[in-house]
């Protein structure tokens, strides 16, 4: 896995609650056998006519926000589905951090199994984020997962953000699952030989 | 020691590690896998060189991608057919039973997992899908992962998992008529919201959730990922051991019974404390039919489309809009005026024979509207077959429905079957997420009594006045 250690990249501000997987990645395009392949099909309902061209008035299509890999989004993220096509499509796309006041639980964990960092911050935060990349499209953020801190050029948004230790290292190391499970092999068959 | 829940000791029991401030193993003793977030899973392990650590408690099948036509035909989505062909590679190079599309025991994993007995109290069962919830019907703590989680349930047996919190809903009292198990999770659903059970597992009590079959229960437990919860589930009783008794991978005789005197202990003990409790009187449930593009946007079927307007947080109110417009309803109009051109019996979430009588009973003798398009797609091909020896399929398809093979179909439209732009279902499924049956189609959740009513009229209807 691809570690995360510092970002620094524009942010594209999605305000609506409850984006659910579905939108993230229609389930048309879940059949490919890769891991690969899901990015241009990224927010597909949202980002396109019905005709294939672009919807101008959706955010990633308006101008500054090209090449953003910051996403700031309302509460409960990721809703939905179980779909690790979700994080893949997001992560092709560009995105490396998102920023909400929730999580949906399975969305949240999918994340860190791909090199993605989502980070919880309250509410009147993400709103502060949303407004001013609303504001001022094509503004950068600084995201260090050591620092555990977000600000953007001029420091009227600096914040800490809360996760726990294990997640951020395994994140800051890129560190694979299954790898660190089977590091206690000797638990699973002691388990198994109950 | 201090009275525990069910989740508590199901939890305990299964614990393989902990660690200070790691995510805990924990044991898995059912991984149910189908064709579309395993081919990822199984390629992780072939290029780490990683066998399946225990086949013998995986069970594939393919459900997603299958076409509800007649099996005969071939499938022509060449994408779809990659997928499904992966899996009928992978299940046999790893070791992996597979009931492929043309067993006798194929299905949707949610169905087939209770239907054949794999499914027991007291089980940590994990698939690569959601509704996994739905398995904690039968007393077990159930819950959906990503691919990168089924490789690792694959080549450890085991899940990390942080521990998550509990929140009890109990529904008091007894069900009135013509209120269905389907009323009582969307009633729940649009009073927590879709956010109302993050980080929780929801244990349902109550005497109405008692009085629930266990196809019932199945259909409650399997929304509780609707509401955001990690996993739903109910303690096992006497419907719960009459219901696994006999079925084909269940414990059979002596090891039955000393199963069930195990599974007896499983039950939240008195004064076991939940980190948050949720309490509905059942008295105060009517139909429900969704209104917006998700589930906790629902209203009762003696209601009218809200009007955003009326609402106070602007997040709220965006949404409420968005999804009028989605959905091309008016605000304040009554629901029974809404008119559907589609109707999907079907899901993971009501496609038991349960679901397929109650519907039956309600057409029975009469004819869907000639504006409306009705299908039926069971669960599993054994409820199918059961179905059909009940002679429910000849009620159907006198009644205009047309009659299916098993899978997930129209729930989220990654085989054929679709609705078009625009156009509004009454579905017995789980999301009506934009988009979610279809791109522009429109999802209406409902029982399969309602369903079945409203492809009669047309339109919406009360149920209990029917």
């Amino acid at each position: 896995m691809e570690p995360f250690v510092k970002l620094n990249g524009v942010v594209a501000p999605m305000d609506r609650v409850n984006i659910d997987t579905d939108q993230v990645i229609p389930a048309i395009h879940l059949k490919r056998i890769e891991r690969t392949g899901y990015g241009e099909f990224l927010f597909e309902s949202w980002r396109f006519n019905s005709d294939g061209t672009p919807n101008t008035d959706f955010i990633l299509n308006k101008p500054g926000y090209q090449g953003a890999s910051v996403l700031v989004a309302g509460r409960n993220f990721g809703c939905g589905s179980s779909r690790e096509h979700a994080p893949w499509a997001l992560q092709e796309y560009g995105f490396r951090c998102i920023i909400a006041s929730s999580f949906a639980d399975i969305f949240y964990n999918n994340c860190f199994q791909n090199g993605v960092l989502p980070i919880i911050l309250p509410e009147d935060q993400v709103r502060q984020i949303m407004d001013k990349a609303l504001e001022n499209p094509g503004m950068s953020l600084n995201v260090d997962l050591q620092a555990q801190r977000i600000w953007d050029e001029d420091e009227e948004i600096s914040i800490s953000f809360d996760l726990d230790q294990f997640r951020r290292d395994c994140l800051l190391e890129g560190l694979d699952d299954i790898g660190i499970t089977l590091q206690n092999e000797d638990k699973i068959r002691d388990f198994e030989n109950r | 020691m201090a009275p525990k829940t069910m989740f508590e000791k199901i939890w305990e029991s299964h614990l393989v590690h902990e660690a200070e401030g790691q995510s805990s193993v924990i044991y898995i003793d059912l991984h149910l896998v189908h064709e579309v977030t395993s081919p990822q899973a199984f390629e992780g392990l072939r290029l780490a060189g990683r066998p399946v650590r225990r086949p013998d408690l995986t069970i594939a099948t393919v459900d997603h991608n299958t076409p509800t036509w007649d099996l005969s035909l071939p499938v022509t989505d060449e994408i779809s057919k990659q997928q499904l062909d992966a899996l009928e590679v992978n299940a046999p190079d790893f070791g992996v039973t597979l009931y492929d599309r043309f067993s006798p025991y194929q299905g949707i994993v949610h169905v087939i997992g209770p239907d054949l007995g794999y499914t027991q109290p007291g089980k940590t069962v994990v698939c690569g899908d959601s509704h996994t919830s739905t398995h904690g019907a039968l007393g077990c703590f159930a819950l959906g992962i990503g691919t990168s989680e089924v490789e690792h349930v694959l080549a450890t047996q085991t899940l990390r998992q942080f521990k998550p919190r509990t929140m009890e809903v109990r529904v008091n009292g007894t069900l009135p008529f013509g209120v269905s198990a389907k009323d009582i999770i969307l009633a729940i659903i649009g009073k927590i919201g879709v956010h109302g059970g993050v980080g929780h597992v929801i244990e349902y009590t109550g005497e109405a959730i008692r009085s629930l079959s266990m196809d019932g229960r199945m259909t409650v437990c399997n929304m509780s990922i609707e509401a955001g919860a990690r996993a739903g589930m109910i303690a096992p009783d006497e419907t719960t051991f009459e219901y696994v008794k006999g079925r084909q991978f269940a414990p059979k005789g002596a090891e039955f019974d000393e199963a069930v005197a195990k599974w007896k202990l499983l039950p939240t003990e008195d004064g076991a404390v939940f980190d948050k409790t949720v309490v509905i009187e059942a008295s105060d449930l009517e139909p429900y039919v969704t209104w917006g593009t998700n589930p906790g946007m629902v209203a009762k079927i003696t209601d009218n489309v809200p009007d955003p307007s009326t609402m106070d947080q602007p997040a709220e109110r965006e949404a409420a809009e968005r999804a009028l417009q989605y959905m091309g309803l008016e605000p304040n109009m009554p629901i029974q005026d809404i008119k559907i051109d589609r109707v999907f019996l079907g899901a993971c979430t009501n496609s038991r024979l349960d679901d397929l009588r109650a519907a039956a009973n309600v057409i029975k003798g009469h004819k869907a509207h000639p504006d409306v398009y009705p299908m039926v797609v069971p669960g599993s091909a054994l409820i199918k077959k059961q179905a059909e020896e009940e002679g429910l399929d000849q009620i159907f398809k006198e009644a205009g429905f047309d009659w299916r093979v098993a899978g997930c179909s129209m729930c989220l439209g990654m085989n054929p079957d679709i609705l078009q732009p625009g156009e509004r279902c009454a579905a017995t499924s789980n999301r009506n997420f934009e988009g979610r049956q279809g791109k522009g189609g429109r999802t209406h959740l409902v029982s399969p009594e309602m369903a079945a009513a409203a492809a009669i009229e047309g339109h919406f209807v009360d149920i209990r006045n029917w």
